[in-house]
């Protein structure tokens, strides 16, 4: 067993509302990922989670049993810390042996254990040194072996990949999901990073300003945000955003272009709506008759594909083209819009308006 | 300490130091340098050497006009009556070094004891009005002992800790405990809290996670504070003078200064005393400069 579950979170420091409000489920033995910008309460749930802070308000039960009261090592959790938190005066097999020596484990079973888990994560060779001759991925490493040489309830990620380089944190994402699947355990899993959160998450939880925003896999964060705030963080290049309203069978932007109105929308006439668009649904090349007229602002090439910013009256969109592509600034062209495929949120609330026909 | 010296001495060229008070260039520089440093060097250290040689003349080399500066008997004599009576026995002043060594050390253990917890809790929680309580327990130095020495003395000979090594000690831990909170505060919030929280987590209580990850890297800023806590009580001299009267509870700074004041007064005995005295400190810092230096600059490295 391992289920973790948050209710009505509340924590604040100072006028800062850290939290307000925080009720998260996390079934047994999936990888959940809490998504969100730097301040937005990822870790202060986390830390709440693991029974380091005090809170406001809000009780925390782990296996179904509230916990909200307990000290940290009554909780039998495991955590891996953005710094990594190694005790510098340690070394690593000392570090890995810690949790196990808290608990009284004989000798034996340390030295078992120990190397049980240093194999797993490659770094028998690096037992006897100190953190401060480990680079940062061996720490890391270290970090993780300290964690998961027990066999706790659940299993608590602060940031584990951020201060690595982007080779690495790649590398590490495929072995943190094999390594989850291999054991089955509960993972909470903090990130700033969309793409970790959408390639490893079983369920993602997005949270903003110590509010969630949208709890579902990765695939229904990413095809269905719950509002226009989410749709903007979650892909990348980010979703296009268009003022428009409903007129009849057309939408009307802010800036003139009109578009058919895409059916499955109830949105009344006139009601302030913003239209979001992924640049994978949009196109520059011709197809159908629901394209918004543009110019040619400015060619990201990014490799296997080229980013096209073209400007719509004031706005720029993202459209993901072909390598192929090219074009000089200032050019005029047409952008196809994949009605079926967009979004259209309450421009005064943000909150998704696209759900109800579809 | 070490560190400025070495800079204050350096004869390399200014390249990497663009300080606009060092225009001169290269050689001309170093040797005004060299030359206001040996200046400063005599003049402070003048007195130091004239107490030292006091301390090995004999009496009559002593007070000899003009004075004489290498040309004199050698005499350990006056270290003798440092610490034997002119009988035979151990002397007053021997007692009230004896006495020194209690009371500094048991009241740096004490502040010590009580201070790095303190400093410790003052770094680590959040609590109501943390900044005024921490003013408040600084406020305690603002008042030069002399003033509150009266006060102080009335109140002991209320509770009977007049002329007690017990009341230095307390009245110097009262001292330095504000001190060590204060220094030891800066000590503990270069270490991460994250050792602690990573060692509740391993699955051990708050306490033993600072007593196990954090105190250990305490070490070198507790080492320092000590020992500046140690020089204050070793060297205070208002309290025990107006605290203490009986020979054998007297420390050494009264009991230095009693020896001068009679018809005559023997220099040399006060420079010997004077030399033993001035000596533990010295080596006590000697001993630990390695950890004052580092004690000093933690707080001056970003991470």
């Amino acid at each position: 067993m391992g289920t973790v579950a948050v209710r009505g979170l509340r924590k604040s420091f100072g006028k800062v509302q850290a939290l307000d409000g925080v009720t998260l489920d996390v079934p047994d033995g999936s990888f959940f990922v809490v998504l969100g910008p730097s301040g937005a309460g990822k870790t202060t749930t986390l830390r709440a989670i693991a029974g380091l802070d005090k809170l406001d308000a809000g009780s925390v039960h782990l296996d179904g049993r509230d916990a909200t009261g307990d000290a940290p090592a009554a909780r039998d959790l495991a955590m891996v810390f953005q710094n990594y938190a190694l005790y510098p005066r340690h070394t690593a097999y000392e570090n890995i042996a810690s949790p196990l020596r808290a608990r009284r484990c004989s000798a034996s079973e340390i030295a078992a254990a120990v190397e049980r888990i240093s194999s797993l994560l490659h770094i028998e060779r690096l037992l006897q040194r100190r953190p401060a001759q480990l680079s940062g991925g061996e720490m890391q490493r270290v970090a993780l072996a300290r964690a998961l040489v027990r066999h706790p309830r659940a299993f608590l990620m602060d940031e584990p990949l951020t201060n690595l380089d982007l080779k690495l944190r790649v590398e590490m994402r495929t072995e943190l999901t094999r390594i989850h699947r291999s054991l089955g355990a509960t993972f909470v899993y903090v990130t700033n990073d969309q793409v970790e959160a959408l390639s490893m998450a079983d369920q993602v939880a997005v949270l903003k300003e110590g509010k969630v925003q949208q709890i579902g896999t990765p695939a229904e964060v990413y095809e269905r945000p719950a509002n226009q705030w989410v749709a903007g963080f979650v892909g990348s290049p980010p979703i296009s955003l268009l003022a428009c309203h409903a007129e009849g069978d057309r939408l009307v932007g802010a800036e003139g272009w009109t578009l058919p109105r895409p059916r499955w929308t109830t949105a009344e006439d006139g009601r302030p709506l913003l239209l979001g668009v992924r640049a994978e649904d949009l196109s520059v090349e011709r197809r159908g008759d629901a394209s918004l007229p543009g110019e040619l602002y400015g060619l990201e090439p990014l490799g296997d594909r080229t980013v096209v910013d073209v400007r719509v009256g004031t706005e720029i969109l993202k459209v993901k083209a072909r390598t192929t592509v090219t074009g000089t600034p200032g050019e005029r062209l047409l952008v196809t819009v994949d009605l079926d495929r967009a979004h259209l949120f309450d421009a005064g609330t943000g909150l998704t308006l696209s759900e109800a026909g579809r | 300490m070490a560190v400025s010296v070495d800079e204050a001495v350096s004869t390399r060229p200014a390249r990497d130091r663009g300080s606009p008070a060092r225009r001169f260039g290269g050689r001309g520089r170093s040797a005004l340098e060299v030359t206001l440093l040996t200046v400063l060097a005599a003049v402070m250290l003048f007195p130091v050497l004239w107490m030292i040689e006091t301390s090995i003349k004999e009496n009559r080399d002593v007070y000899a006009i003009p004075a004489k500066f290498f040309d004199f008997k050698v005499t350990m004599d006056h270290y003798k009556d440092v610490f034997v009576a002119s009988g035979s026995g151990r002397s007053t002043l021997s007692a009230a070094f004896l006495n020194s060594v209690v009371v500094a050390g048991a009241s740096t253990a004490l502040a010590t004891v009580l201070g790095v917890p303190a400093a410790w809790a003052y770094s680590r929680f959040a609590m109501k009005a943390k900044k005024d309580q921490l003013f408040f327990i600084l406020s305690t130095r603002f008042m030069p002992p002399v003033v509150v020495v009266i006060p102080i003395f009335l109140m002991y000979r209320q509770v009977g800790l007049i002329d007690s090594k017990l009341g230095l000690i307390l009245i110097y831990a009262a001292f330095n405990v504000p001190f060590t909170i204060w220094m030891m505060k800066g000590f503990v919030d270069e270490v991460p809290a994250e050792y602690e929280d990573a060692a509740m987590l391993d699955g051990y209580t708050r306490l033993q996670a600072f007593w196990r990850y954090t105190l250990p890297l305490l070490l070198p800023g507790i080492a320092a504070t000590a020992v500046f806590a140690l020089i204050f009580s070793w060297n205070e001299f208002v309290f025990a003078i107006f605290l203490t009267s009986s020979d054998s509870v007297r420390t050494a700074p009264p009991a230095i200064a009693g020896l001068i004041g009679g018809t005559t007064v023997d220099w040399g005995l006060v420079a010997a005393a004077s030399v033993v005295f001035a000596l533990p400190v010295l080596v006590f810092a000697y001993l630990v400069r390695k950890h004052l230096v580092a004690g000093v600059t933690l707080g001056a490295v970003r991470r």
